[in-house]
């Protein structure tokens, strides 16, 4: 009896790992379909006019933000991130840059801005969505190349790895316990192995993202704070510490590979 | 917001090929928002696809279809520099119009 069962057991294994295959092939076909017509598109445009028009009380644009490259300079720039700013005198990401912009260049509360930061189910998008996929799009074909020269940097990555491994929260799960193995999966979802540069350059250069199960373009930080909520931890916050950290961990992990955003994901 | 349309078409031997990109909400009045309120419909109803000035597809949408909606069709009779354009009702009488020339 017992050969027999883990016969089966072998088979059904080879028929899930087949139908895993069959579900990536499908939706690579998918994507060779869409070409270069990935509806992140539409947001993109949105978010260059949301960079070029007055806001807040001192109704400037963000041509005076600074996004690591010099005042204005945006090709390129989300490559580079996260980096040590010493304005802020903080190591931040891109998400994190447009809210110290937001704040001292336009004159807006982090309360505000931080209300809501990303799409709930209904919406067509925000205002850092689009921005941030704008300004990312402009980094496609640049090589990830986050900045590691400053001791706040490495400190920065070196937290990072700390909380990718870090298990916590009712199901003591780490980011590791999904993201730390190869050939892993949920239900057919694949799971990159991000400890490794193959896996952490796959994920780090395809987001930002559509996403055709929201209809939304999603961002790194939005990745990084529904991971936590489906390890249920704490509510990651936007540009916080813990989720820059993470985005530094993947950069230096993913370093070298071309950005090639917007990704387009299922 | 709504009423972009990125609209593409190539000449394939006899076949004009058109690829057309629209930007909409598609709500099927079905979901509901965070705080449980009903989220109103609100979805195209009809697509009209029109080369120079003749209609060579005339659809009628519902909610099933996807947001952001994407359309490829193929016609006969195109040549290379003709007008291609679509437009598209929604259930809120906001319209949607994109044009653009066969390449």
């Amino acid at each position: 009896m017992k050969p027999m069962m883990s016969g089966l057991t072998a088979m059904l294994a080879a028929t899930l790992t087949m139908v895993v295959g069959a579900e990536q092939g499908v939706f690579d076909e998918y994507r060779a379909m869409m070409g270069d017509d990935n509806p992140a598109i539409f947001v993109i445009d949105e978010g260059e006019e949301y960079w070029f028009e007055p806001a807040g009380p001192n109704q400037v644009t963000f041509e005076q933000c600074d996004l690591g490259l010099g005042a204005g300079v945006v090709e390129g720039a989300y490559a580079q991130l996260p980096r040590y700013f010493s304005d802020a005198d903080q190591v931040m990401d891109l998400e994190a840059r447009l809210v110290f912009c937001m704040v001292e260049l336009q004159g807006r509360t982090r309360e505000q801005i931080h209300a809501k930061p990303y799409s709930l189910r209904g919406d067509l998008g925000t205002e850092m969505e689009a921005l941030v996929v704008w300004i990312a799009e402009q980094s496609s074909g640049t090589a990830v190349a986050p900045a590691q020269d400053h001791p706040k940097e490495r400190a920065m990555y070196s937290l990072g790895e700390r909380l990718f491994y870090y298990r916590a929260g009712p199901h003591d799960f780490s980011c590791a316990t999904c993201h730390g193995q190869a050939d892993k999966r949920i239900r057919l979802q694949a799971l990159a192995n991000l400890s490794t540069h193959e896996g952490a350059a796959e994920a780090y250069t395809t987001w930002p993202a559509y996403r055709n199960s929201e209809g939304l373009v999603r961002t790194m930080g939005w990745r990084m704070r529904d991971c936590f909520r489906q390890q249920r931890l704490p509510e990651l916050i936007m540009g916080s510490e813990a989720s820059v950290a993470l985005q530094m961990f993947l950069a230096v992990n993913a370093a070298g590979a071309d950005m090639a955003v917007p990704g387009l994901k299922r | 917001m709504a009423g972009r349309i990125r609209i593409r078409a190539q000449q394939k031997g006899d076949v004009t090929e058109v690829k057309a990109l629209m930007r909409h909400p598609m709500e099927t009045g079905q979901r509901k928002d965070q705080a449980g309120e009903p989220i109103p419909a609100h979805f195209i109803e009809e697509v009209t696809v029109t080369h120079n000035d003749t209609v060579v597809m005339h659809g009628y949408w519902g909610a099933a279809v996807s947001a952001n909606p994407f359309l490829g069709l193929r016609f006969d009779g195109g040549v290379a520099g003709d007008t291609v354009s679509v437009a598209w009702i929604d259930n809120k009488g906001e319209t949607g119009n994109g044009k653009t020339t066969i390449r």
